[in-house]
């Protein structure tokens, strides 16, 4: 068995042996925990034979499945699929210990859960056969609705029915797309399809559907408003997850697939999907700002940040592209590090409502401290990770649309006043009222869950050249296959006016 | 090597290009590194160390301050400019930025003015914010901002310059709203933080453009590029945007005035003397890219000179001590972007070292004043303090001449300086505006110097004022000691040692041609300047001296709607309360009932809503896992059907 499979395996078999355990809560914790730290290791020995700097998709395993249909469950990564390989072992451990305590009603079910929900997003980034990918993309939604449904918030049912209804009726448009290029070339091989000549007006089409599939998972502005409800009515680890892993299958789906399948199309769109892009990330922002429930308001500033995505992927440039794969990264843990916080912030005080908090600072310095380095990361601060993603996005956006960098820019002014604006009123000002008063501070359970974020945060922003070198290569080879080979830097200058377009 | 040589030789700038990794330039790097250890180890430490933690801080403030020595004293001997290799920070598809050094004349003073005021000021408050219950952090945070400064001035290239001008609005950010119990001190510090990153996002699109058109964003290449026309005006510009957040010029100054909230130390160290004047530090350093536009030189001088004659109209008007100073400010940095504007790029520098000075000397005596007097700030509650504060008084006496331009006092040479250097090369409405400003600045300084110090003592009996602690009055005596013969001793003349040592590392400006605005000369205009310092120090001392000031702030001597106009400091903040606090907010809660209406509503309310309430919904409802198993079933189906289309055909 290869490693690919091997971590994609080893939390369904958690799974499995959760589900057969004998009642009592401790011990199916601890297989969760271990099988998920497990998935972990698997998933960082892939680093040992992964080629650095090779674009293609490598470690390939394949095993015949139907063969009647031409599928099989075939397996590999890139720089790209690995590194969201790992953003999503990495997540998962802490999302474990998070819900220790916190989840008390049907444990083995939650952790059981949660661990196929894992297999099934590894799954995602490592299938190289369309009706597999299509298989792990739609069962993904079925631990996630339960986790939404089962063990949310007050208004739960709704949320979840509408996660699941949104994204399964875009998931049905791509099963379609699918369907045709499958009767175009009689294979679900991923090489296959990409060697496909597809005439424009059919390229047009099928974009079409796998934009849509995609752009609902994102989420993409107009099709965003199930994420707020979700994120409000899901559990703490279910948040983190949602923000931190699943909304990655969307723009993974764009790069891996919209992109390379529908080169013609894509260049057509990218125009379009860069002024989506920055409304989005404008207008996620504004709704940001305007919430009185902090984790509404985490939730519209994912709409603003996966603008953030979105654009980089559509101004296919090297610089722009890469940074998206970076970025997806980066929101996956400053987002989800801010829904663990605000999970620990609402077991102690029963609500999410901004003006029910205030001073808090001076009660609960440690999460005070920790909750400041993490929106000052997700605001893009340089020295932290969301910065090295942001800046080269637009960086590089600016070399094929000036346009669109410029106004997206000014995203950057809107995330400090929606952060920083919810933090003066949470943990700013005076001391007041027996809830503020009694609150407490961070258990050595939480900062442990914190500590390898934020390390990692800082880590990123400093030296986020490793990773930059992990994702390049196979994001040029999707570039190339689009047919745009990455513009060389400093192509303006035969320009002769500066100004804008 | 070869290629920053050549570099080096399209910007102008005269000095050769010398990579170093040995030598003190070899550890330059120490100097933002060992403030930034000192920050994570005194909030490591203080669970530990309690207040002790903060010895740290100020040992590391002593060391980088000497090790800057170290690296003035080597850029005086073997001038060059010196980058200093570091490790990549970003590189992707051709864009690569390190943490590179570079270290020229420019660099050198900035180290000392940063590092040596730095210094001071970290001893200063071990006295000022003795028992304060958050003491050690205080010194953790002002290592954080030398950090975050010292990797400002070193950085090599725009980004990393950029981290540095970033991270220094974070330790503002934290140091204004150090005292964040009070609600109003934490939303100055988000102010701050907010008007900051307006201007940040023109020193992105800045970067973006020069990334562009030159294909780097080092310094030297950026530098020694020749650019088009408009390139280079909306380049400079939208540098100018960053410039004029970060320096508190207008529009953007706003924030500068409410950033008195933060302990007196901080108002001094970065509101003052260091971080404020980085828009001054930047536009310098890209002094080869501004003389490629003269258009856009000339708006920096005029913005620097309405915003020196602005706020030094608001400053006659207010009754904060630290809110005079605060709006003096403001408009003494005007004055430096007066200097750029107008092609004295030297003299801009000059004015910041000597400003650093006297401003942070007034800033920490106004502290003094406050520490004795209860922390009131109204100067129309002080008077008499000459008595009992003999060190502070005398002190503030020096600072007060040498912000009005009383030789041989620092501000005097610099301040001319510029304003003559405006006048010789042909900026005449700037150079009136600027003299204008002048005689205000000395006018509302004797009006603080008068009220504080001079006549009888307006305060209530319970209030005992007491000569501040040692730790607190040496600062203020080196301070008053440089800010008397500081100007003497670094440019008494017009080319002085410091406008000689600075020469290589500032644009040539003889190419653009710039001629006289008058028959004045030199020896016209420094008189000239001098008559109206003492004309505004003696229209101060009619009003605030010979007149009974004893009921207070009743005595002002005019009234009436040009005084109130000054008084609500021409109603800036309450325009932009109205734009963008109420027009925003109302444009925002607009947004968002669309979003909630009519985007969820149309795709919610037509589609899944109605399939949620209807049959279909209830199914899925009462048993999802079922309805998604029949969805799975319709898919598997429509395989099927493919499948034998495929067979059939």
């Amino acid at each position: 068995m290869g490693l690919l499979s091997l971590t994609i395996l080893i939390p369904a078999f958690g799974a499995l042996v959760i589900a057969f355990l004998d009642r009592g809560d401790a011990v199916p914790k601890i297989v969760a925990l271990v099988t998920s730290l497990a998935a972990f290791a698997a998933s960082l020995a892939i680093l040992g034979p992964f080629q650095m700097g090779e674009p293609g998709l490598q470690l390939t395993e394949s095993l015949t499945w139907i063969p009647a249909i031409g599928a099989s469950i075939s397996l590999a990564v890139d720089g790209t699929s690995l590194a969201l390989i790992l953003l999503t072992t990495f997540l998962t451990p802490l999302i474990i210990i998070a819900s220790w305590d916190s989840i008390t009603d049907r444990v083995r079910g939650y952790l059981a859960a949660f661990l196929l929900l894992e297999s099934a997003v590894l799954g995602v980034f490592a299938a190289t056969d369309l009706l597999l990918f299509y298989v792990f993309f739609e069962v993904s939604l079925v631990p996630m609705y339960l986790i939404i449904g089962i063990w949310g918030g007050a208004a739960r049912k709704a949320a979840a029915i509408k996660f699941f209804l949104y994204t399964l009726l875009g998931g049905l448009l791509m099963l379609v797309a699918i369907l045709y290029l499958f009767s175009q070339t009689g294979s679900f091989a991923y090489a296959d399809m990409l060697a496909l000549e597809l005439s424009v007006t059919e390229q047009r089409w099928l974009f079409a559907a796998f934009l849509i599939a995609f752009a609902v998972k994102v989420p993409l502005f107009p099709v965003h408003t199930w994420l707020p409800d979700a994120h409000t009515e899901a559990p703490t680890g279910g948040s983190v997850f949602l923000a931190g892993v699943l909304l990655k299958l969307g723009t993974f789906g764009l790069l891996r697939y919209a992109l390379p399948f529908f080169p013609d199309a894509t260049v057509e769109f990218a125009p379009w999907l860069l002024a989506i892009s920055v409304v989005g990330i404008l207008y996620g922002a504004v709704v940001a700002l305007m919430q009185s429930d902090i984790k509404k308001l985490i939730a519209y500033s994912s709409v603003s940040h996966m603008g953030f995505v979105v654009l980089g992927t559509f101004a296919l440039t090297t610089t722009a592209t890469s940074a998206s794969v970076v970025q997806m990264v980066n929101h996956g843990l400053s987002t989800g590090a801010l829904f663990l916080l605000i999970g620990f912030l609402y077991e102690r005080r029963h609500t999410r409502q901004i003006a029910a908090f205030g001073g808090l600072a001076k009660r609960i310095p440690m999460m005070a401290g920790l909750w400041l380095v993490v929106s000052l990361s997700s605001l893009a601060l340089p020295g932290l990770n969301g910065f090295v993603g942001e800046f080269p996005i637009l960086l590089g956006t600016f070399q094929t649309n000036r346009t669109a960098a410029v106004f997206a820019t000014f995203g950057a002014i809107l995330a400090a006043l929606y952060l920083l604006w919810a933090y003066q009123r949470m943990f700013h000002g005076p001391l007041e009222g027996a809830d503020n008063e009694n609150t407490s501070d961070l258990k050595p359970r939480e900062i442990g869950v914190l500590v390898p974020l934020v390390v990692v945060i800082v880590a990123i922003g400093l030296y986020p050249k490793p990773l930059y070198d992990l994702v390049e290569p196979s994001v040029d080879r999707v570039l190339a296959e689009v047919g745009v080979e990455g513009l060389i830097p400093g192509d303006g200058l035969a320009e002769p006016e500066g100004g804008d377009q | 090597m070869a290629l920053t040589l050549l570099a080096a030789e399209g910007s102008g700038l005269t000095n050769e290009v010398i990579d170093a990794t040995t030598g003190i330039i070899g550890i330059a790097w120490l100097i933002p590194v060992l403030p930034l250890l000192g920050f994570l180890a005194v909030l490591a430490l203080t669970k530990t160390l309690g207040d002790r933690a903060a010895t740290i801080a100020i040992a590391v403030s002593g060391v980088i301050f000497a090790l800057s020595i170290a690296v003035a004293v080597q850029v005086l001997a073997d001038p060059a400019t010196y980058v200093r290799p570091m490790p990549t920070w970003i590189a992707v598809g051709g864009f690569e930025v390190a943490f590179d050094l570079y270290i020229d004349q420019l660099t050198a003073v900035m180290l000392l003015v940063v590092t040596g005021v730095g210094f001071l000021i970290h001893i200063y408050s071990v006295g000022y914010m003795h028992g304060d219950s958050r003491y050690a952090r205080f010194f953790a945070y002002l290592n954080l901002f030398l950090a975050s400064m010292l990797i400002l001035v070193l950085g090599a290239n725009l980004l990393t310059l950029f981290l540095g001008w970033e991270l220094v609005g974070l330790s503002s950010y934290l140091l204004i709203g150090f005292w964040f119990e009070k609600r109003e001190y934490a939303v100055a510090a988000k102010k701050a933080f907010i008007t900051n990153r307006v201007g940040d996002v023109s020193f992105m699109i800045a970067m973006f453009l020069a990334f562009a058109v030159v294909g780097s964003l080092d310094l030297l290449e950026v530098n020694a590029s020749s650019l088009d026309g408009t390139t280079a005006f909306v380049l400079v510009l939208l540098l100018l945007g960053g410039a004029a957040a970060k320096s508190a010029q207008i529009p953007l100054y706003v924030w500068l005035p409410d950033a008195m909230a933060g302990p007196t130390p901080v108002s001094a160290l970065i509101h003052a003397a260091t971080m404020v004047t980085a828009g001054v530090y930047l536009t310098v350093r890209m002094s080869p890219v501004l003389i490629q536009s003269v258009g856009a030189m000339t708006i920096i001088a005029w913005v620097g000179a309405l915003t020196a004659l602005m706020a030094a109209l608001i400053a006659v008007r207010q009754d904060d001590l630290k809110k005079i100073l605060a709006y003096s400010t403001v408009s003494q940095l005007g004055f430096m972007f007066i200097g750029v504007g107008t092609g004295a790029f030297r003299e801009g520098i000059f004015h910041l070292v000597t400003h650093a000075f006297f401003k942070g000397l007034l800033f920490l005596a106004a502290g003094s004043v406050m520490h004795a007097m209860n922390n009131e700030t109204n100067v129309w509650r002080m008077g008499g303090l000459r008595k009992v504060m003999p060190i502070t008084f005398v002190t503030s006496g020096i600072g007060w001449l040498a912000i009005s331009g009383i030789p041989p006092f620092a501000g005097f040479f610099s301040k001319d300086q510029i304003l003559t250097e405006a006048y010789l090369h042909g900026f005449g409405g700037v150079y009136l505006v600027g003299l204008v400003a002048a005689i205000l600045t000395a006018f509302y300084m004797s009006r603080w110097f008068f009220l504080i110090f001079l006549g009888t003592p307006r305060h209530g009996g319970e209030i005992h004022p007491h000569e501040s602690p040692r730790s607190m009055t040496v600062p203020l005596i080196v301070l008053a000691a440089l800010s008397a013969v500081g100007g003497l001793a670094l440019n008494p003349v017009h080319t002085g040692p410091l406008y000689t040592f600075l020469e290589p590392s500032v644009a040539p400006i003889a190419e653009l041609g710039f001629e006289p605005a008058g028959p004045l000369t030199e020896a016209v205009l420094i008189p000239i300047a001098i008559v109206a310092a003492l004309f505004g120090i003696g229209l101060a001392y009619l009003a605030y001296v010979r007149r009974d000031v004893s009921v207070g702030a009743m005595a002002e001597p005019v009234r009436g709607i040009g005084a109130e106009l000054l008084e609500r400091k021409f109603f800036v903040d309450e325009f932009y309360e109205a734009v963008f606090v109420r027009a925003g907010g109302q444009l925002a809660r607009a947004i968002t009932w669309f979003d909630s209406r009519v985007i969820d509503g149309a795709v919610v309310g037509s589609g899944v809503a109605s399939l949620a309430t209807g049959r279909w919904g209830r199914r899925l409802q009462s048993g999802l896992l079922r309805g998604y198993i029949g969805w799975m079933v319709i898919g598997a189906l429509a395989v099927l059907g493919v499948l034998i289309v495929q067979v059939v055909s």
